[in-house]
């Protein structure tokens, strides 16, 4: 754990909170089981739904006949596809900045063809979920099976899934700088490999949900919505329900989780809220958690081969990348599902100075759920591929990893830069978090510990990786597409007459902490104890109009928008307090939930007299003092399109070359995040992110066969990391803040998942180059790294 | 489908009777008829222990145990726990130590540390991890809430801390 206070802002007064590890307010509630999650929620008169589904990957809907189920017990209707037509539009998942992107018109239920496993086709609505789930055997759907593309290779030959796209070709796009060519031609040593990461999920613990309701009366929408983005469901509720935006509105309730998954454009979901359009009635749908593996957004199924040209020194020439992504049948709306492959390109070696760069990005419609933005978008594959060919390079030169790295990372204090893929850098420090990395794993020890391990017959893994990390967004990433995704955060801080605060803001709330950030940036100017702030989010009626939390762009844009309202606020509160004191305000300070003396630290009114003053008692003020307790304000990033994090992350494993059992003994992350508003949360939010990155890299896929068939549909066999198989994750802190903003936060979120496969993988690698082994397909289950020791083995020996 | 059974049982203490349908899962069953909505429903395969709750002094998933079945026992839920003064610490801990995100893991994350717990002394991280092996968090790292069973562990046993 980080040490409390040591990282506190620099502009910090003797009660500041920025900077402080403290525990979250909201954490007790959920600690007496007090958590209001949607499933939570049952208005009075409401409907279930639950969804006949597709059980074919693409298939002709022949027949469907729902009269036997919608005269089933507790049936209330059911409902077909036409029978929304009246009330929603399709949608298509595309965006103006991604040249060439295409997909095609998506319904809330499958119109006389699915195009993937557990696509939506029918929805029974019922006086309880039971109810409608016995009726659902009740419905006769009567299929053709048409052709089934689960590979994206094969895709690209095929013919196209939708007629009227021409072919099954999504994206494409390449990135050049510099003279390739050249630079491969005057190569020390080429080493190139392939890297595949598996598709997989966010597996949220809590499914999917949504409950809709339309008051016929006022003509109002209501969507209780598990979502990250309250304001973008909003615009999308309105623009595809054909409303007046005033008429819609959307409340987060607690979100059990979500890391992406929860941000997207869901056919059930918008099928529910088309039925309580039309039936004028409460409609709730909560995913099971077969549903929610077959229709949660997928990531991360990439097909990659990298080369990369270093000279005599080691250092690094060039690097090409290939990647083929399968996206299922659909870019799904409104984020787009080209994101992921281009972070791909934008991203890739994008910590190490070179001469040359080159990435071609093909992205292709299969028959398999459709994937969008997960948690690190893209980042693991870019870091994977690139660190994968670091080790690679390094034994070419006979150079340590430690050593290659030290050679080739961007020199700190020379920014801003610009990555090999041409996007530009603000402010990065890779130099010193390779350091503080070896340092705190002690890293020479380690090899120590690796070649005494070794002599006693133990195979241990040392793997490090460096890292970039996508956080605080600008408009550059979606506004500018067309898409009804804010890039800016909105703020309202307000003063009570008791002298507590309130906070309101566009953010919301999955458990990272944004409320807690929020409470202790104000906490911070107001002078206030935390726990006398208390935070609205999640209500798009009752927050200011803002983005959400997403993209690790909480604390950066939300936190600043923050601050900027509570210091608005504290100076308007001086100003009171100096019209009523007599004083200057530029002498008065506020402290420990009074108005003081900058100078003395002496008390001269309590901020609960200031509220008392302003509310109630215009009477005692100046002529012309109009008390203004309340302050809203709004930021975006503008100067540049993202405000990247980074650092390094090590691991440390063993490896069973008996059984192909991989035990990971610790893990280490230096993350750079810029300004930490709260360690304690940051520390646990990146260890947090390494674990799901560890899943990504030993255990999760979702396993599809020939005939898109989903194979591992349930947690017993879609296997996501348990306690036991996690290492203690040591977490070290650096501090560059963005100049971008005062508070100068940068996101944390992504980089745990972002870095840890590459680091288990350069940790397992290291562990199998005893035996001449290599495995860059994830996840690295035993049975692969025993198929690996048994092909080296086979020509080794 | 066949009828309602009656069912008597204490639930946190309190006598609650019921007629529910043979089907009826248990965490169904506190959640819809009780509205105990602490306890969640995660995988309904006994995987992820989301659903976790006392069934006659031992911890069961309530996805897979029925109803019916609890009928004559004492089942104690997160509700139940909040109420007892003997689990503060292991609750205050969780808190401390920021061992929870969104929370819909933690009411059964805290039954099985409870379990642990229960059985006195102070174990070891290994020791604490692989009892909670059972129930699944995707927002932490497993780390905070090892330090935090841990934390109690050591402050009940009057050892130093870790």
């Amino acid at each position: 754990m980080s040490p409390p206070d040591a990282l506190l802002h620099a502009v910090d007064r003797p009660n500041s909170w920025i900077g402080r590890a403290r525990p979250r307010e909201q954490a007790k509630r959920h600690a007496a089981g007090g958590g209001r999650f949607l499933d939570d929620l049952e208005p009075p008169r409401c409907l279930h739904a639950a969804f006949l589904r597709s059980p074919h990957a693409h298939a002709r809907l022949l027949a469907l006949d729902v009269t036997a189920a919608a005269s089933q017990p507790g049936v209330f209707r059911v409902l077909v596809g036409a029978d929304l037509d009246p009330v929603m539009t399709p949608w298509v998942g595309v965006l103006a900045h991604f040249k060439g992107l295409k997909s095609a018109p998506q319904y809330p239920l499958a119109r006389g063809r699915a195009v993937f496993q557990g696509e939506p086709v029918a929805m029974v609505l019922a006086a309880s979920r039971r109810a409608a789930e016995d009726a659902l055997p009740h419905i006769h759907a009567e299929w053709e099976p048409l052709p089934v593309l689960t590979d994206p290779e094969e895709s690209l030959a095929a013919p196209p899934i939708h007629a009227e796209l021409g072919d099954n070709l999504a994206f494409t796009r390449t990135a050049e700088t510099g003279d390739l060519q050249a630079a491969f031609a005057r190569a020390h040593a080429v080493v190139e490999s392939g890297f595949e990461t598996a598709r997989h999920t966010g597996v949220t613990l809590e499914p999917r949900g949504v409950l809709a309701h339309w008051d016929p009366a006022e003509e109002r929408l209501t969507v209780h919505h598990g979502t990250q983005a309250p304001h973008m469901m909003k615009e999308i509720f309105v623009r595809h329900l054909g409303l007046a935006e005033e008429q819609v509105r959307v409340i987060c309730p607690d979100v059990g989780g979500s890391y992406g998954v929860k941000i997207h454009t869901y056919q059930d979901e918008m099928a529910c809220v088309a039925a309580a359009r039309l039936l004028a009635r409460p409609v709730k749908f909560v995913a099971d958690r077969l549903e929610s593996f077959q229709s949660d957004i997928h990531a991360r199924e990439h097909r990659v081969h990298a080369r990369m040209a270093v000279d005599a020194d080691g250092r690094i020439l060039a690097m090409d990348v290939e990647d083929l992504t399968g996206i299922g049948p659909y870019s799904v709306y409104p984020r787009t599902s080209a994101v992921e492959g281009n972070q791909v390109v934008n991203l890739s070696g994008g910590w190490y100075t070179m001469d040359a760069y080159r990435c071609r990005l093909r992205v292709a419609f299969t028959n398999k759920p459709p994937t969008c933005q997960y948690r690190a978008v893209g980042q693991p594959v870019a870091i994977a591929l690139t660190e994968g060919l670091a080790d690679l390079a390094a034994r070419a030169v006979r150079l340590d990893p430690a050593e290659f790295r030290r050679r080739n990372l961007m020199p700190d204090g020379e920014y801003p830069a610009k990555a090999p893929s041409g996007v530009p850098l603000e402010g990065l420090s890779h130099q010193r978090a390779l350091e503080r990395l070896l340092e705190i794993m002690d890293y020479p020890a380690l090899r120590r510990r690796q070649a005494e391990a070794r002599a006693a017959g133990r195979h241990l893994g040392i793997g490090i990786a460096s890292f970039i990390e996508v956080t605080n967004p600008s408009a550059m990433f979606y506004g500018v597409g067309g898409a009804p995704i804010s890039a800016q955060d909105g703020c309202t801080v307000r003063l009570e007459p008791g002298g507590s605060a309130t906070v309101a803001s566009s953010l919301t709330e999955q458990g990272q902490g944004a409320e807690a950030v929020l409470a202790q940036v104000t906490a911070d100017a107001l002078g206030l104890d935390p726990a006398r702030v208390r935070v609205v989010t999640g209500d798009t009626e009752r927050t200011p109009y803002g983005g959400g939390t997403w993209a690790s762009r909480g604390t950066g844009i939300g936190g600043e928008a923050c601050l900027r309202a509570a210091r608005g606020l504290s100076e308007n509160i001086r100003a009171l307090a100096g019209a009523v004191l007599q004083a200057d305000p530029a002498t008065l300070d506020l402290r420990d939930g009074a108005v003081v003396d900058a100078a003395t630290g002496t008390g001269r009114m309590t901020l609960a007299e200031v509220g008392r003053l302003g509310y109630m008692r215009g009477d005692l003020l100046p002529p012309g003092v109009q008390p203004e307790l309340s302050v809203t304000r709004h930021f975006q990033t503008r100067q540049y399109p993202f405000a990247f994090a980074n650092g390094a992350q090590g691991c440390l494993l063993e490896l069973d070359p008996e059984t192909g059992w991989t035990s990971l003994l610790k893990h280490w992350v230096v993350e750079d995040c810029g300004t930490l508003v709260n360690p304690l949360l940051v520390d646990e939010q990146i260890r947090g992110g390494v674990v799901q990155g560890i899943g990504a890299a030993l255990f999760e896929e979702c396993l599809y066969d020939a005939d898109g068939n989903l194979l591992n549909g349930t947690m017993a066999d879609y296997l996501v990391p348990m306690a036991v198989e996690m290492p203690d994750i040591e977490v070290a802190h650096l501090c560059t803040p963005t100049a971008e903003s005062a508070l100068g936060a940068k996101g944390a979120g992504e980089a745990g998942t972002a870095a840890a496969p590459a680091a288990v993988m350069n940790a397992l690698n290291d562990a199998l180059a005893h035996f001449g082994a290599r495995l860059t397909t994830m996840p690295f289950t035993p049975q692969r790294v025993l198929a690996a020791l048994d092909a080296a083995g086979a020509t080794a020996r | 489908m066949s009828g309602a059974v009656e069912i008597a049982l204490t639930v946190n203490g309190e006598a609650v009777r019921r007629a529910v349908d043979p089907r009826l899962h248990l965490v169904d069953f506190l959640r819809s008829e009780l509205g105990l909505t602490g306890s969640h429903l995660g995988c309904e395969h006994g995987v992820c222990g989301a659903c976790t709750v006392r069934l006659d002094g031992e911890t069961v998933r309530g996805c897979l145990v029925l109803a019916v079945q609890a009928d004559g026992a004492a089942v104690e839920t997160i509700e139940g726990l909040a109420a007892d003064p003997a689990w503060d610490d292991l609750r205050a801990a969780f808190v401390a130590r920021n061992a929870l995100q969104c929370g819909y893991c933690t009411p059964g994350m805290l039954a099985s540390a409870a379990e642990l717990l229960a059985a006195g002394g102070v174990p070891t991280r290994d020791a604490i991890r692989d009892h909670l092996s059972g129930n699944y968090c995707r927002c932490t790292g497993y780390h905070a809430i090892v330090d935090a069973v841990e934390s109690v562990a050591r402050a009940r046993a009057g050892a130093p801390a870790a």
